[in-house]
C-alpha cells in the first residue's frame, strides 16, 4: 500500500511555514507533503502548534512565512483562491460548530446549495446518503441542539463531506466528547479513512492512529519532532520527547 | 447494585400531578402565611382605592362624546372627508392580506380572529355610529377578513408566496392611495400631507421609520464591525453623532436641514421630512442593538461557515444575522414600541398627529375641560397597539424557538 503511495502526487505541500501571534513564534519552519489517500494523526502536546498548522491548510489562521499549496493552489491573500481551497477541503471541529438555528438537514444542505449551487432535489439526495453513511437517517429534521454530542459530530462530519471535498481535517474531534460517544465518531472516521480519503486528524486517539493512519507527525514547540509509520512510532520512537509524550498518554 | 438502575423501562413512575380545588389554589397562593395575607390585604386595598373612583368617574361623569363627535379628526385628521373612503380602502386591503396571512400559516388561534371581529362588530352597532357611513364600512371589513381566512385556509401552502409579495407591495400601494396622484381631474387627486393627521399620520410615521430603519440599522451594525478601516469609521460616527442629540432636535434638523441637501427648487414635504428624521435616529439605535446580537454569534460559527467556502456575504446572510437578530428580537422591538410613541414628538414641528389633534380638540372652547377623556382614550390607543406589538414579538420568538436550542 505504501508502495503505491510513494508514486501518487502530493495533494498539500508545506514549505517552511511559520506564524507568530503576536511575539510567540507558534509554528517554527513545518514542512511537510500529503499524499493523495493518506491518512495523517498529528499529534502532541497542548501549545505545540498542531491545531494551528491544520487551520492554516484552509487559512482559518494565515501563515506569515514559508509556501503551502492545497490540492495546486498556493494559499495566498487572494480571497477567490481561498474561498475555492476551502470548497475543496472539509473541516471538522471539536466544538463541532453546527449552525444552532438551521436542521441537521439544513446544515448540510447549506454549502452544496450556496457554494456548489446544486439544484435542491439534488443536495436533498446527498443529506439522506451522507446521514445513512454517518449512522443517523432518523434525524434529519431535528435542531442540533437536540441531538447528543456524538450526533452532532457526527452531523459536522456529514456536513464537511457533502461538498465533496478532496481532503478532510478533523481538529481534535473527539476531544469535546463523553468517553460512550467516541467510539461511534471514530467508527465514523475509520469508514471514511478506508474509503480512501485524504486526511489530516489532531488527535490523542492513539487506538485510531493504530488502526488507519498511513504516516504520524509528533509536534512539540512548534516543529515536527518526528515522523513515521505508526509502527515506527510506537515500537520504536527515536526522540526522548516523543517517547516522553507518549510513555504519559499511553500509561493508562 | 441500585435496583431502579436496572429496572425495565416501562415501570418508570408518571410525574405527581397535583391538583388543587379553586379554594386550595388561594389558600396556598394568597394565604399561606400570615405576611402573605397581609400583603393580599393590602394589595387588594390599594386596587379598590384607585380603581373604584376611577371606574366611577368613567362610567357616571366622563363626557365620552368629545370623542365620537371628534372621531374622524382623531382618525385620520384633516383628510378631505370625501376621500376618506381611501383610508378605508386601506384598512380593507390590509384586513384582506391580514385574514390570508391567518389562514394560510397561524390556522389555530381563532380567538385572535374572533376578538377582532366582535370588537369591530362592537363598534359597528355602537349607537353613534347608526348616522354615519362607518357601521357599513366595519361590517364590510370583516366580510372582506373572513373572505381573506376562508381563501388562505383553502389555498394553504400554495399561497406563501403570494401572501408575502402582497405584504411587499402593501406598504408602497398606502402610501400611494393615501397620497393620490398628480392628475387633477382623477378619481384620486392628490391629498397634500398637511392635511394628513391623527391616528393615519402616526401609523404612517411608525410603519415607514420600522421599514427604514431595520435594515439601515443591520447595514451599520454590520459596518461597525468591517475590517474596512472607511466603512468602520462612517459607521461609528453615525451612531455615536445620532445617539448623541435627542429626538427633537433631530426632527427640527431634519425640517431645516434637509431643503440644504437637495438640488435648487426641489423640496419635499414636512411629513416626509420628519419620517426621514426617524428612520435615521432609530436606525442608529437600532445598529447598537444588532450589534449587541452579532457580537453574541461565536466565533466558531464564523470558522465553520468559512471553512465551508461561504463567502463573506452568504456567511453573513445565512449563519451570522439570523442567529444574532433572533437573540436580540424583544430590544428590537423594544425600539420599535419607543418608535411608535415617539412618533407623538412630531407634533413639536407642527404635525397633528393622534396626540397633536388631542390637544387641538381640547383647546377648543366647547370642548374645554374634556382633556381627561381625550387623553385616556389616546393613551388607550398608544397602549393598545403597543402591546399587540409585544404579543407580535412573543409570538415570534416562540416561532423560532428562541432559547430551546
Amino acid at each position: 500500500m505504501s508502495e503505491n503511495q510513494e508514486n501518487r502526487e502530493p495533494i498539500i505541500i508545506c514549505d517552511e511555514v511559520h506564524k507568530w501571534y503576536g511575539n510567540f513564534h507558534a509554528l517554527r519552519g513545518v514542512s511537510m507533503e500529503v499524499r493523495k489517500g493518506e491518512v495523517i494523526v498529528i499529534f502532541g502536546p497542548s501549545g505545540s502548534g498542531k491545531s494551528t498548522f491544520i487551520r492554516t491548510l484552509n487559512r482559518l489562521e494565515e501563515h506569515q512565512r514559508g509556501r503551502i499549496v492545497v490540492d495546486g493552489i498556493e494559499l495566498s491573500h487572494d480571497i477567490r483562491n481561498i474561498e475555492a481551497i476551502r470548497s475543496e477541503v472539509g473541516m471538522v471541529f471539536q466544538q463541532f460548530n453546527l449552525f444552532p438555528h438551521l436542521t441537521v438537514a439544513q446544515n448540510i444542505m447549506l454549502a452544496p446549495l450556496w457554494v456548489r449551487k446544486w439544484r435542491k432535489d439534488k443536495a436533498e439526495q446527498i443529506v439522506v446518503q451522507l446521514l445513512e453513511r454517518v449512522g443517523i437517517p432518523e434525524q434529519a429534521h431535528k435542531y442540533p441542539g437536540q441531538l447528543s454530542g456524538g450526533q452532532q459530530q457526527r452531523v459536522a462530519i456529514a456536513r464537511a463531506l457533502a461538498m465533496q471535498p478532496k481532503i478532510m481535517l478533523f481538529d481534535e474531534p473527539t476531544s469535546a466528547l463523553d468517553p460512550e460517544m467516541i467510539k461511534e465518531v471514530l467508527d465514523v472516521m475509520v469508514g471514511l479513512a478506508k474509503s480512501g480519503m485524504t486526511m489530516l486528524v489532531v488527535t490523542h486517539e492513539m487506538g485510531f492512529a493504530r488502526a488507519v493512519a498511513d504516516r504520524m507527525f509528533f509536534f512539540d514547540q512548534g516543529q515536527i519532532v518526528e515522523s513515521g509509520t505508526p509502527e515506527e512510532i510506537f515500537k520504536s520512537p527515536k526522540e526522548d520527547r516523543t517517547k516522553l509524550f507518549l510513555s504519559q498518554i499511553l500509561s493508562h | 447494585m441500585n435496583r431502579s438502575a436496572t429496572a425495565p423501562a416501562n415501570n418508570v413512575l408518571p410525574p405527581p400531578i397535583e391538583r388543587y380545588t379553586l379554594l386550595g389554589w388561594i389558600y396556598k397562593n394568597l394565604f399561606n402565611t400570615w405576611y402573605n395575607a397581609l400583603l393580599t390585604f393590602l394589595t387588594v386595598g390599594i386596587i379598590y382605592a384607585i380603581g373604584k373612583p376611577a371606574i366611577t368617574w368613567a362610567i357616571e361623569q366622563a363626557r365620552w362624546e368629545v370623542i365620537l363627535v371628534n372621531i374622524r379628526l382623531l382618525m385620520v385628521g384633516q383628510y378631505p372627508i370625501e376621500q376618506v373612503w381611501r383610508i378605508w380602502l386601506c384598512l380593507h386591503l390590509l384586513a384582506a392580506v391580514g385574514g390570508l396571512s391567518w389562514g394560510v400559516w397561524i390556522r389555530g388561534y381563532r380567538i385572535w380572529g374572533l376578538l377582532f371581529l366582535i370588537s369591530t362588530l362592537g363598534l359597528a352597532f355602537l349607537p353613534s355610529m347608526s348616522a354615519s357611513a362607518s357601521r357599513g364600512q366595519l361590517i364590510a371589513l370583516d366580510i372582506v377578513a373572513l373572505a381573506g381566512f376562508g381563501l388562505g385556509r383553502l389555498g394553504g401552502k400554495r399561497l406563501q408566496r403570494t401572501v408575502i409579495n402582497l405584504w411587499i407591495l402593501y406598504f408602497p400601494l398606502v402610501i400611494l392611495i393615501v397620497r393620490g396622484l398628480n392628475s387633477p381631474e382623477g378619481a384620486v387627486p392628490v391629498v397634500p400631507s398637511n392635511l394628513w393627521g391623527g391616528l393615519l399620520l402616526t401609523f404612517l410615521l411608525t410603519v415607514v421609520g420600522i421599514l427604514f430603519s431595520f435594515p439601515l440599522g443591520i447595514l451599520l451594525a454590520l459596518g461597525r464591525r468591517s475590517p474596512l478601516p472607511i466603512v468602520r469609521w462612517v459607521s461609528i460616527a453615525y451612531i455615536e453623532l445620532i445617539r448623541g442629540v435627542p429626538l427633537v432636535t433631530i426632527l427640527f434638523m431634519a425640517q431645516v436641514m434637509l431643503p440644504l441637501f437637495l438640488p435648487a427648487g426641489m423640496s419635499i414635504d414636512r411629513v416626509l421630512r420628519a419620517m426621514v428624521g426617524i428612520v435615521l435616529f432609530t436606525a442608529a439605535y437600532q445598529a447598537e442593538n444588532i450589534r449587541g446580537g452579532l457580537q453574541a454569534i461565536p466565533y466558531g460559527q464564523y470558522e465553520a461557515a468559512h471553512a465551508l467556502g461561504l463567502s463573506g456575504v452568504q456567511s453573513t446572510m445565512f449563519i451570522i444575522l439570523p442567529q444574532a437578530l433572533r437573540n436580540v428580537i424583544p430590544v428590537l422591538v423594544g425600539q420599535f414600541i419607543a418608535l411608535y410613541k415617539d412618533t407623538s414628538l412630531v407634533a413639536i414641528v407642527g404635525l397633528l398627529d393622534l396626540l397633536g389633534i388631542a390637544k387641538s380638540i381640547v383647546s377648543q372652547p366647547q370642548f374645554i375641560g374634556l382633556q381627561r377623556e381625550a387623553y385616556l382614550f389616546v393613551t388607550a390607543i398608544y397602549w393598545l397597539f403597543s402591546y399587540f406589538m409585544a404579543y407580535l414579538s412573543q409570538r415570534l420568538e416562540v416561532a423560532l424557538g428562541v432559547g430551546e436550542r
